[in-house]
């Protein structure tokens, strides 16, 4: 038996959940604990979280640390969110706490934390699975943003982050001095603006979707409630969802807080977040909404036990990022085509390279995802090509990669089009690590030659042979086609490859063999 | 009108003081009772008198200051403090009036009768007894007595809460006209009963301690000649603060207005009937008293003087016989309490079943290799108590200990703040209580950590962690395993101890936020189905009900259709017989030799019955103002336990009272039924289930008892 312990550092709400993990018993959550504690908007506003906030903040993690203690807790995992990572000091107050209490904060970029969101729903299986079969909204509704991301046929299609948090448009709503009445309508007001964009971009009106997946802290708690819901716990129809809003804002503040059960400073946030997901779910439509009030914590554990193989996968998350990855390309307009080529390339040199390259899966998946990526920024500019993609990659999230793989991946788009830039050349303006830097320069290497050996965009090499003799990378032509073209780019791409590999690549007709 | 202010009119509601004066002449009447044991009778009379005291501290105190403060606000009968005040003295004047009568006409001649002799005033001593105590207050008391004059030049001196003193006007032996006081207190070292030879065969005779000094009083003050003395006795506002059981904003108003406020002002004053005039008046001013504030008494000042003739030797016969909890029968001695457990839920009836196994449970814990934590609950506990002991011991063999000490126990905080001093020592994590509420509700949580998983092993109760009264008070307990009993212990704990917001209840009702809804949900809940004609029942017992809303929904139930029993020991500001309003309501009351502490509740839900029990009265204070906890009997063996106990008690016709329409108490009347008297009934069936229990049959079958309709 093993316990585990997930913490999330929320920007308005601390968390831990204890699990145990047995053979007999599968997982199962042994304790949670909460605790409201708002850093969002110190840190929002300031870029700091004051000494006093700090102080409760540690102290608050102790408590945490004592309860795992108890429980004997051999591992924990620690997630720092917006709140954190919008202090300007996070170096120091991550080393602060980890001194202070003994625990190491780990923080998110915001789609790594959405990921772990949607881990977080995805946990429920079946039913998750049943609920994007069609298509389906997930609203990740946060204190510093909300994250909209588009299921379509049981795919992600694509996430987008608003800066719409309910801390921060609390923030924004009391400087602008509005009154609860007419906090309504500003609210609309400010949510429909950002909608507009993403409904044009994703939701043309023939394609409203079928389900809402809801992530949040307020809401979720009704629809757990067995007199909403019904037989269906967690789900509502929407048409019960506007009723049961319409009830509500016949309430003032206090109760509010008194129907459901919550302080009343919490109150306002509670009703920000209702109005917020009223407008989200008039605007994308969605026949019924699922809130599921599953927690970061649950996301984590997911992760944790996705790592020690310790649940069956029902959700492939790979297959999420890929089609995102397409999704983004379609956007700009890549040819599809053109890609699988370079993709079905790539990847063949790196299998056959695999035991010189020494990389894994996940390498193989970056590579892949360049591949896909690769000229999307020709939409932009057909000259700095190289310039573009990398910037379109850095600033597109994807759901399921980390920042530093799409920035690997950014990089390699970069250098199949622009010259190579060696360790000592990037370190001044880049994050990557030396172990990431290697990871990008052998995947560039590959992707150039990929690149080059499909110069005339015609497929010929799509469906070659490739042999590792020695120091060589055989590539074996089979037809008689005219490949002068991929000739002259060739040489000068397979030297940065032998630079990298110490292998050379050399096409050969089948026929001379 | 509103339909809900329909049954929120004060004229529906007793005023709590007054009712909680006929509580105590409830246990008046037992004493009164000639067919309880005599000497339970002394017992009897003395609570009576200690129970006053505290009621006088406490609550007349509180009526005073709020008459003080202006405070304008009318209680649940629509009274105000000065109305309320009033009526509380016209009723403790008479009381103590009654009291007295019972002592003088029924108690002394039977302690005659058996045997015992009270030498009522010194004067009646004969001469060799004259020297006995002469000499006996020589030896004994002269050395410890403190006498004090009062003169211009000395100030009147502080008397003591609670004591016993001699007054005296005492004039200068050198001449001069002037009276002056004089007092001593009768020092509460020594025993009141003294004992004095006899010539009377098979007969004890006693003299009071406070006639031995009064007798010679002349040698405490040499200069003096005694003019007139006697003995009086004054009880002042407790210096605590404000009775928890007062609104908050009454809290408000008393500081706002009386920031200079005296603490520890007298508000009673008990002095021998024919005392002196003048010594009164002197008392009166100097105490700064109304003439109402004097009791006048006819007999002892402090009848718990009584629980020392109770505890003289030799009258066994005319007790009580003593009881001896029982063994729980599922929970043997020696038997590995946690795999007991498992195989099924546990209830617990103190006092005919021993509180042992709790202790066990604590102990077993502290020491088993697998349990992780241990934490409770702590209010009262005794001193030297097994329970301390054994958490002490867990948090040295490297347990998790989290022990919440409620400091604001009435009269217990210094003793309180000793043993806590004494966990933290230990090792345990010692949380004092939450700010503002009291912690009220009894939870033992132990996390175990076995192959399968971590286990919770939860213990509940209604009554105190304390060996001592678990002896005399009668409550019920709960042990088990039930994963959501045992995740909401974890989140109790959790948000007692700070770690974590109190969240949504699997199976416990918590109270000050969630309890109440629960108990009014569940009231309505049988007011639906008595609206749609199907059987609607609610039995409540309980401690005390004053709850407005509680009472209120009752009334509305009960006008509805819903039957409603309630067991109700003390304070009932509910009134029955109200037409239209409580017809179907039906109130006992039971007075025994065990305090009745339990509260059971029970909701017939359309046939699918609901038991709770619970550490909360159906009190504003347990329901808003405490961490209180409610919990459902799950088990089907349990429910038919819990739900026996009820059915006994409402069956009752010895012990038992019902409230009457027009707000008094009457016994049950027999009329020629089979006596029951729940009580012993229940001594007897733990005896018979403990026996069962140890010939190795663990099963403990609940057979209903047949009705007998003898309550009405």
């Amino acid at each position: 038996m093993k316990t585990f312990a997930a913490i999330d550092v929320g920007s308005y709400e601390l968390e831990m959940k204890l699990f145990e993990y047995s053979a007999k018993r599968g997982i199962k959550e042994i304790d949670d604990l909460k605790k409201r504690l708002d850093l969002g908007t110190e840190a929002y506003l300031t870029g700091r979280l004051s000494p006093e906030k700090i102080d409760d903040l540690c102290e608050r993690l102790s408590d945490f640390a004592k309860v795992m203690k108890t429980y004997q807790v051999e591992e924990y995992v620690a997630y720092g969110t917006s709140a954190i990572r919008d202090t300007k000091n996070t170096r120091i107050l991550l080393d602060l706490i980890k001194q202070r209490t003994g625990i190491s904060i780990t923080v998110l970029s915001n789609s790594e934390q959405r990921f772990v969101d949607l881990k977080s729903v995805a946990s429920m299986k079946e039913t998750f699975q049943e609920t994007i079969s069609k298509s389906a909204l997930v609203i990740d509704i946060g204190g510093g943003s909300i994250q909209l991301s588009l299921f379509r046929e049981g795919r992600l299609r694509a996430t987008q982050n608003l800066k719409l948090g309910v801390l921060r448009l609390r923030e924004r709503l009391l400087r602008l001095n509005a009154g609860i009445t007419k906090m309504e309508g500003l609210i609309e007001e400010i949510v429909l603006a950002q909608m507009d964009v993403f409904c044009k971009l994703y939701l043309p009106e023939k394609e409203k979707v079928e389900n809402i997946i809801l992530i949040d802290d307020y809401l979720a708690g009704i629809f757990r409630n067995p007199a909403v819901t019904h037989d269906h716990p967690g789900f509502l129809p929407t048409k019960e969802m506007e009723k049961l809003m319409g009830d509500m804002e016949e309430k003032n503040l206090p109760e509010m807080a008194r129907a459901l059960e919550i302080p009343q400073d919490q109150a306002l946030l509670f009703f920000i977040n209702a109005v917020m997901v009223r407008v989200l779910v008039r605007t994308v439509g969605g026949k019924k909404i699922w809130a599921p009030g599953m927690t970061l914590c649950d996301g984590i554990m997911y992760e944790y036990a996705q790592k020690h193989k310790l649940i069956s996968e029902s959700h492939d998350f790979e297959a999420d990022i890929l089609s995102s990855a397409y999704h983004i390309s379609k956007r700009y307009m890549g040819s599809k085509k053109r890609g699988e080529t370079l993709e079905a390339i790539a990847l063949n040199i790196y299998d056959t390279m695999k035991k010189v390259h020494g990389l894994g899966k996940r390498e193989r998946l970056l590579l892949q995802l360049s591949a896909i990526l690769h000229d999307c920024g020709k939409y932009i500019s057909m000259v700095n090509l190289g310039e573009c993609s990398y910037n379109i990659v850095m600033s597109t999230e994807i759901l399921g990669l980390s920042h530093l793989e799409r920035e690997i991946i950014a990089y390699v788009v970069r250098f199949n089009h622009t010259p190579f830039q060696y360790f000592h050349e990037l370190e001044r303006t880049t994050t990557l690590t030396e172990e990431a830097y290697l990871i990008v320069t052998k995947l560039t290497a590959i992707l150039r030659v990929a690149n080059a050996l499909d110069r005339s965009h015609k497929q010929k090499f799509k469906d070659v042979k490739m042999q590792r003799k020695d120091n060589r990378l055989v590539i074996i032509l089979d037809s008689d086609e005219d490949i002068t073209l991929e000739k002259g780019l060739f040489k000068n791409r397979a030297a940065f490859f032998e630079e990298v590999f110490s292998v050379k690549p050399v096409i050969r007709r089948k026929d001379r063999l | 009108m509103k339909e809900s202010s329909k049954y929120t009119n004060p004229e529906y509601f007793t005023n709590r003081e007054l009712s909680w004066l006929l509580f105590n002449r409830r246990i008046l009447g037992e004493a009164k009772d000639v067919k309880t044991p005599f000497m339970e009778r002394l017992k009897f009379l003395s609570i009576t008198s200690s129970n006053l005291d505290e009621f006088f501290m406490v609550r007349v105190a509180s009526l005073k200051d709020m008459v003080n403060a202006g405070y304008r606000k009318k209680d649940i009968a629509g009274m105000t403090a000065k109305q309320q005040l009033t009526a509380v003295m016209a009723d403790t004047h008479d009381f103590v009036k009654e009291q007295y009568n019972v002592y003088e006409k029924q108690l002394l001649p039977g302690l005659e009768e058996n045997g015992l002799h009270i030498i009522r005033n010194h004067e009646d001593l004969t001469s060799n007894q004259g020297k006995y105590v002469d000499h006996y207050f020589m030896e004994e008391v002269y050395p410890v007595l403190t006498p004090m004059a009062v003169d211009s030049s000395r100030p009147f001196p502080l008397i003591r809460n609670k004591t016993l003193n001699l007054g005296a006007l005492v004039k200068k032996k050198t001449g001069g006209k002037e009276l002056e006081f004089a007092t001593v207190q009768v020092p509460s070292v020594l025993p009141r009963v003294v004992v004095v030879p006899g010539d009377v065969e098979n007969q004890i005779q006693v003299i009071f301690l406070e006639e031995i000094i009064e007798r010679n009083m002349g040698k405490l003050f040499l200069n003096y000649d005694i003019v007139s003395s006697g003995p009086f006795r004054i009880m002042r506002n407790a210096d605590f603060s404000i009775d928890e059981d007062e609104a908050e904003d009454l809290l408000k108003e008393i500081e706002k207005q009386l920031k200079q406020r005296q603490r520890g002002q007298a508000i009673r004053l008990e002095v021998e009937k024919g005392m002196n005039k003048q010594l009164i008046d002197v008392l009166m001013k100097e105490l700064d008293l109304e003439k109402e504030d004097v009791y006048p008494i006819a007999g002892p000042l402090d009848l718990t003087v009584l629980m020392k003739l109770y505890g003289m030797e030799g009258f066994e016969h005319l007790k009580e016989p003593g009881y001896t909890p029982e063994a729980v029968p599922e929970l043997p001695e020696g038997c590995d309490i946690f795999s007991q457990i498992k195989k099924g839920d546990i209830f617990l009836h103190h006092p005919y079943q021993s509180f042992a196994p709790v202790v066990a449970f604590i102990r077993r814990a502290a020491v088993d290799p697998d349990v992780l934590a241990i934490k409770q609950t702590l209010y009262r506990v005794s001193g030297n108590s097994p329970i301390i002991a054994a958490l002490a011991q867990a948090a040295e063999n490297g347990k998790q200990v989290t022990v919440l000490v409620e400091l604001k126990a009435r009269f217990d905080e210094e003793h309180n703040i000793i043993w806590a001093k004494k966990l933290e020592q230990a090792g345990c994590h010692v949380i004092y209580g939450l700010v503002g509420l009291k912690t009220h509700c009894k939870i033992t949580l132990v996390v175990r950590r076995e192959e399968e998983g971590i286990c919770r092993y939860v213990h509940l109760g209604t009554g105190n962690y304390n060996d001592s009264t678990a002896k005399l008070y009668t409550d019920v307990g709960l042990l088990t395993c039930n994963e959501q009993i045992g995740e909401d212990a974890t989140a109790v704990f959790n948000m007692l101890s700070g770690y974590s917001e109190p969240r949504s209840w699997n199976q416990l009702s918590v109270a000050p936020l969630w309890l109440k809804d629960k108990l009014l949900y569940m009231i309505r809940r049988e007011m639906r189905e008595a609206k749609e004609n199907r059987p609607a029942h609610i039995i409540g017992k309980m401690n005390s009900l004053c709850d407005p809303d509680v009472i209120a929904a009752l009334y509305e139930a009960s006008a509805a259709g819903v039957k409603i029993d309630l067991i109700v020991r003390g304070i009932c500001c509910l009134k029955v017989g109200i037409p239209g309003i409580s017809e179907n309501i039906c109130v006992h009351s039971i007075v025994g030799n065990f305090l009745e502490h339990a509260r059971i509740f029970y909701f017939e839900n359309a046939g699918n019955y609901e038991i709770y029990c619970a550490s909360a009265d159906w009190m504003p204070r347990n329901l808003e103002r405490r961490v209180e906890i409610m919990f459902p009997l799950e088990s089907e063996k349990c429910k038919a336990a819990a739900m026996h106990i009820l059915e006994v008690q409402m069956r009752d016709n010895t012990k038992s009272y019902l409230l009457k329409a027009d707000g008094h108490y009457e016994k049950v009347n027999r009329r020629g039924m089979e006596a029951v008297m729940a009580q012993a009934q229940f001594c007897k069936e733990a005896k018979q289930d403990a026996g069962a229990g140890q010939k190795g049959g663990n099963d403990r079958v609940f057979v209903p008892r047949e009705h007998v309709n003898s309550v009405e």
